[in-house]
């Protein structure tokens, strides 16, 4: 999802038999649905998953700005403009909610985006891809802020106090950004045949990329098993991107759209759709850099953090000037 | 390499007369800049009516170790409560 394939470190899940006191007193709490805050005593397997967990969510709101950046000047109404300003507004606080819950397990703003810049932390694959119509904007926030949703309300609930708080708030907002994206794919698909034309473009190039963003099957994979039951992770990847799919076809329909995915039926014994193979390879190849636009992203976000330096170094001086000569603030 | 800069705590009162309360913290270099960017961050859908940015260092936090020194005292003092004392139906609200 925003955050895809969190490593854990564990190889197999302790029985609470095989853990020290402290880990089982932390378990039972975790078990018993208290909430673990930051000055807790925790594993520091715990610690260290949910680092990584919480900055790659953060760093994927952040260079999701990215994508949508590029319509900000090419928006097709000072209305859609205003809008979509706010969207990616949004998305800054997002990242901003998602750093300070990470920074709360004692870890640098500075060095979590040290190692976004470095490429040794990750960000969700789907912002790789580029935007190459007005109709993206409405794909994006239908398909994948759709798909952002589905991930992050279970997360309400996690077992970490700061990072369930933060997504309290996140969700509240979310549903804002599918909605937009939903309402452009509407009033794209009311146009002209040429702007009907442009959502299903948009539809067919964003649809599989947005099925992989819940990431491969993961159950059996040791990591989920771990991130289960430390409570950082509620549902598996395909439980996830089956609610995706059955909520979102109905949706595709209403706008009289097609799913790009011949093998897409409705299975009246589950009440669900099957759909087709996804192309993991392209997947896995996303996430080691190599999809469209990884380059160009990275590029773009440390030239704007470099770019950046001499006002943030200027402000600081300036902070600390006004503090020396005893003024107050 | 730049200097971090320091991280605030974010209070904030509701429109409804509740008092301040911690919404989350953010990064600024001075407590002028703190406001404004709560501001930004935390008022966008008028969540709030009034600000407060303390620096995250100047808090001091009861520490979790000492949970039940501190609070475990007060679970034996149920007279505390008033449902503690029941009341005659007789004498009405009380």
């Amino acid at each position: 999802m925003y955050a895809q394939l969190v490593e854990t470190g564990s190889k197999k899940v302790k029985t609470l038999e095989e853990m020290s006191e402290q880990e089982r007193h932390f378990q039972q709490q975790v078990d018993a649905g208290i909430k673990i805050e930051a000055k807790d005593w925790m594993p520091e397997g715990y610690r260290k998953t949910l680092i990584r967990q919480i900055s790659q969510h953060a760093h994927s709101e952040i260079v999701g700005q990215l994508p949508e950046g590029n319509w900000v000047t090419r928006a097709p109404s000072l209305k859609r403009k205003a809008i979509l300003l706010a969207k990616i507004q949004d998305e800054a606080g997002h990242g901003l909610y998602l750093y300070s819950a990470a920074e709360t397990l004692g870890v640098g703003r500075d060095d979590l985006l040290d190692d976004l810049h470095s490429g040794k932390a990750k960000y969700s694959s789907i912002f790789n891809y580029p935007t190459l119509n007005w109709a993206d904007m409405g794909a994006i926030g239908w398909l994948v802020d759709g798909s952002a949703i589905i991930n992050q309300i279970p997360l309400c609930r996690c077992s970490f106090g700061p990072y369930a708080r933060a997504m309290i708030r996140v969700c509240k907002e979310e549903s804002f950004h599918a909605r937009q994206g939903y309402d452009i794919m509407m009033t794209l698909c009311k146009g002209t045949k040429e702007q009907k034309q442009m959502a299903q473009d948009a539809l067919n190039r964003w649809w599989w990329p947005a099925l992989m963003m819940f990431g491969p099957s993961d159950a059996q994979s040791a990591n989920s098993a771990q991130s289960a039951a430390w409570r950082i992770k509620l549902f598996s990847n395909d439980e996830l991107r089956q609610k995706m799919v059955d909520q979102t076809v109905p949706q595709a329909e209403y706008l009289g759209l097609t799913i790009p995915d011949p093998d897409l039926k409705f299975n009246l014994e589950t009440q669900s759709y099957e759909f087709g193979q996804i192309d993991w390879d392209e997947f896995n190849n996303v996430i080691k850099g190599n999809g469209p636009c990884n380059r160009d992203r990275l590029k773009t976000r440390v030239k704007a953090y470099e770019d950046g330096a001499w006002f943030r170094d200027g402000l600081m001086a300036y902070a600390e000037k006004h503090t020396n000569s005893g003024e107050t603030q | 390499m730049s200097k971090q800069w320091p991280l605030w705590e974010i209070f904030i009162r509701s429109q409804h007369g509740l008092s301040h309360k911690h919404v989350g913290s953010l990064h600024a270099t001075d407590a002028e800049m703190a406001v404004c960017n709560a501001r930004d961050v935390y008022t966008r859908r008028n969540e709030g009516v009034s600000i407060w940015v303390v620096r995250a260092n100047d808090i001091t936090a009861s520490s979790p170790g000492d949970k039940e020194a501190i609070f475990e005292p007060s679970n034996n003092k149920v007279y505390r409560h008033p449902t503690f004392f029941p009341m005659p139906d007789e004498v009405g609200n009380l």
